[in-house]
């Protein structure tokens, strides 16, 4: 049995200072970053603030976990900082929970969407309700990284969009970022939340590519300089005629959708959440109330979903100002496809386009 | 059924063998092994055999049978991993290396009984006379699962670890209230050992006194997890005693002893005397699956060490020592791999499109009113992506 050990292994942690150093050497001008990366240097920026974040799951050790956003970690921080579980959800959910009842900050990965159900007792019965349990004796300061939704052509249990379970649970927050930028922010920021957050990253933007600064990022994050992203939506890409709310991987899809539309003339405003939970009505209401008219967009299956809940929402709040029905386009309500069926599933450009044009334009009215 | 009752059983057992019932559940000190690496037949103070754990060498006529399968099933790995490189298959979790597990697990059962694989076990399903093309549905894409589990008596190969441990615990419980006797052999890898559900599977299996083999092939990693970041226990097999049935260990590259090991175990279970584990001690020789890259976790020297352990080798040499295996028999089995490979070949070279409408088929045995609704919504886009090209 061999397992690569590292001097650092040994050591210890690097010192935060050192590791800082060595940072802001290598970063210079702003470069292509990947959505991984971005999340990996967010993981090792929040080690090397705090001594009690600590990285734990399946593969995250020397593989550096199965999309590696753990890479490198353990080598960095040694075994005691980011460590290979036995397999196990449930217990590395509660064992979670445990540490952070006992001071720790625990940065948990679940390697796929469907492969956290066995935690799902752990995440529904215990972490999203002992701050309520115990009058707020207890917060509870962990996140559960899961990577979700489809578009990569993952065999099954590899491609569920689980956003609607754990939204529907009270005590939990929900996060999914869409882009480079906030992916390092919004972990951050996770890490940070003394409430348990479910960090959902869609998988089919791990190699995505933006050009960021992380350094800035990182100094921006620990001087506070900019306001928290929780429960803030954000304004993609302005527009006047319609609203497209979106969140996680379906955010590229509206940013396609709009930008096919625009070459027809037709003005659309994106809208990323970004944050499930807690939900921010003002920013989506105030682009409806603007627009007077939204389709929501998301991967996972319309019925009971996060989708049906932001239209309910939008519909409660912005009645007199619509146009239109608020529509969806969603998944269908079937069981994630195998890779060969999956682009008939995914929300598509068209199948935007067909929607926004069922919103009572006058031209067909 | 009581407690003393589930006593006098491992009472009658162990009196069987001549030992206490504590020896009885207990695995032989050391794996049992029949053949070397070489293929020579060891001596019988060698074998890893001890009172109570004495094997007898299967008959010339089921190794034969086995060692057909052992070839066909190292062509099988080696034919699929090659589509997945020219990308004619979307994914394959080879078990090379472990063909030996694999034949064993099929050819130890009978017409009745079951067997619920993970997805590294696409071989034994095959070798338990699932369609090759059927078995390879879920990797090629098309799919969740390529074939009737009732027809075959193979459970669908599964992806989350363990789960189908407890089906089989259950599938077992239906035969026995029916007054069947089909033994079920439930397979899993030494990760999954770890999960909750195996604990669950193991209990349920033992209390209710039921016909489940629960067949662990403890290949060494869980993706990149050592075996030593996964238990501390002396063996996996030892995971049996705590649940009160009896584990054995044995060598997962010697497909001698795997089979003379899984035959008692079968006839066991089928005579009532419960659940028992065998752990086969064996080596994942490929990645986990292409996606993976296991230079990251374990050193060359390590999987070389391994090479020379090769189940299909010593087979060979096993058989040819014995004078079982002649030149004829050797090109007649080849032949025969090479038809299942090619088989495989032409299947998945004949690109077949699934028919979209088959989202909505198989969701419930009654559609929901939304599904039918959303298979006409499906209907009427296609329509018109047709019109418009």
């Amino acid at each position: 049995m061999s397992i690569v050990t590292t001097s650092s292994e040994a050591n210890g942690n690097v010192s935060a200072a050192t590791a800082r150093a060595a940072a802001s050497a290598a970063a210079s001008a702003p470069q292509p970053v990947t959505f991984a990366k971005a999340l990996n240097t967010a993981l090792r920026d929040a080690m090397n603030q705090d001594n009690a974040v600590t990285i734990f799951g399946e593969d995250v050790g020397v593989l550096g976990g199965v999309f590696r956003i753990t890479d490198g970690l353990t080598a960095e921080f040694g075994k005691s900082r980011c460590f290979d579980t036995p397999l196990a959800e449930s217990g590395i959910v509660g064992m979670a929970l445990g540490m952070a009842m006992n001071g720790m900050r625990p940065v948990i990965e679940m390697q796929f969407d469907a492969f956290a159900y066995p935690a799902f007792e752990q995440v529904a019965s215990h972490v999203a309700k002992m701050h309520n349990r115990t009058k707020g004796k207890l917060p509870l300061p962990m996140v559960i990284r899961i990577p979700y939704a489809g578009g990569i052509g993952g065999v099954e249990h590899h491609c569920d969009s689980s956003e609607a379970y754990y939204a529907h649970t009270p005590g939990l927050k929900v996060y999914t970022p869409a882009t480079v930028t906030d992916a390092y922010r919004m972990l951050r920021e996770a890490i940070d939340s003394p409430d348990p957050v479910v960090f959902l990253e869609p998988k089919k933007l791990y190699w995505s590519k933006d050009t960021v600064d992380l350094e800035a990022l990182r100094l921006e994050h620990e001087n506070k300089a900019t306001p928290s992203m929780e429960g803030k939506a954000a304004i993609a890409r302005p527009g006047t005629d319609a609203t497209l709310i979106a969140y996680g991987p379906s955010v590229s899809t509206a940013m396609a959708a709009a930008e096919a539309a625009a070459a027809e003339g037709r003005s659309l405003e994106v809208i990323d959440v970004r944050s499930i939970v807690p939900f921010d009505d003002e920013t989506i209401c105030a682009s409806v109330r603007r627009t007077g008219r939204a389709v929501v967009i998301a991967e996972a299956q319309g019925f009971a979903s996060v989708a049906s809940e932001i239209v309910a929402r939008v519909q409660e709040r912005c009645f007199h100002s619509l146009a239109a029905p608020v529509l969806r386009v969603t998944g269908f309500d079937v069981p994630f496809p195998a890779p060969k069926l999956e682009k008939y599933y995914l929300p598509s450009v068209d199948r935007i386009l067909d929607t926004v044009d069922q919103l009572q334009w006058e031209e067909n009215a | 059924m009581t407690q003393s009752e589930q006593r006098h059983l491992s009472d009658e057992v162990s009196s069987k063998f001549g030992i206490s019932v504590e020896d009885y559940m207990l695995p032989a000190r050391d794996q049992i092994q029949m053949i070397d690496d070489n293929g020579a037949l060891r001596p019988a103070a060698e074998q890893g055999t001890e009172p109570g754990h004495a094997y007898p060498i299967p008959g010339a006529e089921e190794l034969q049978r086995g060692y057909e399968q052992l070839v066909i099933g190292r062509r099988v790995n080696d034919q699929n991993s090659a589509l997945v490189r020219q990308g004619r298959m979307a994914v394959y979790p080879s078990s090379h290396g472990q063909e030996a597990c694999q034949v064993a697990a099929a050819l130890c059962l009978g017409e009745g009984d079951w067997m619920f694989p993970t997805y590294r076990d696409s071989v034994a399903v095959m070798a338990k006379g699932v369609d090759p093309m059927e078995v390879m549905t879920i990797f090629r894409g098309d799919w969740h699962g390529g074939y009737d589990p009732t027809q075959y008596k193979v459970g669908i190969q599964s992806t989350p670890l363990t789960t189908q441990l407890l089906h089989a615990v259950g599938v077992a419980h239906a035969a026995k209230l029916r007054g069947e006797d089909t033994v079920v052999l439930a397979m899993c890898g030494d990760g999954a050992t770890s999960e909750g559900d195996f604990h669950e599977a193991l209990n349920f299996a033992a209390v209710f006194n039921l016909p489940v083999i629960f067949f662990v092939q403890n290949n060494k990693y869980a993706i990149s997890v050592p075996l030593s970041s996964q238990t501390v226990a002396p063996s996996l097999a030892h995971k049996a005693v705590g649940y009160g049935m009896a584990g054995e260990r044995v060598d997962g590259n010697d497909l001698v002893a795997l089979m003379s090991v899984l035959d008692r175990a079968v006839k066991l279970a089928r005579e009532g005397n419960g659940p028992l584990l065998i752990e086969a001690h064996t080596y994942r020789m490929q990645a986990h699956t292409n996606a993976d890259d296991a230079t990251r976790y374990r050193e060359d020297d390590e999987v070389k060490a391994w090479m020379a352990k090769d189940p299909v080798n010593r087979m060979r040499g096993f058989l040819k020592g014995q004078g079982l295996l002649t030149e004829a028999d050797e090109e007649r089995i080849a032949a025969r791999a090479e038809e299942t490979a090619s088989y495989l070949r032409d299947g998945m070279n004949s690109e077949e499109t699934p028919d979209p409408q088959d989202l909505f088929r198989w969701v419930y045995a009654t559609p929901t009113p939304q599904l039918i609704e959303q298979s006409a919504m499906l209907a009427d886009e296609l329509s018109r992506e047709e019109d418009g090209k």
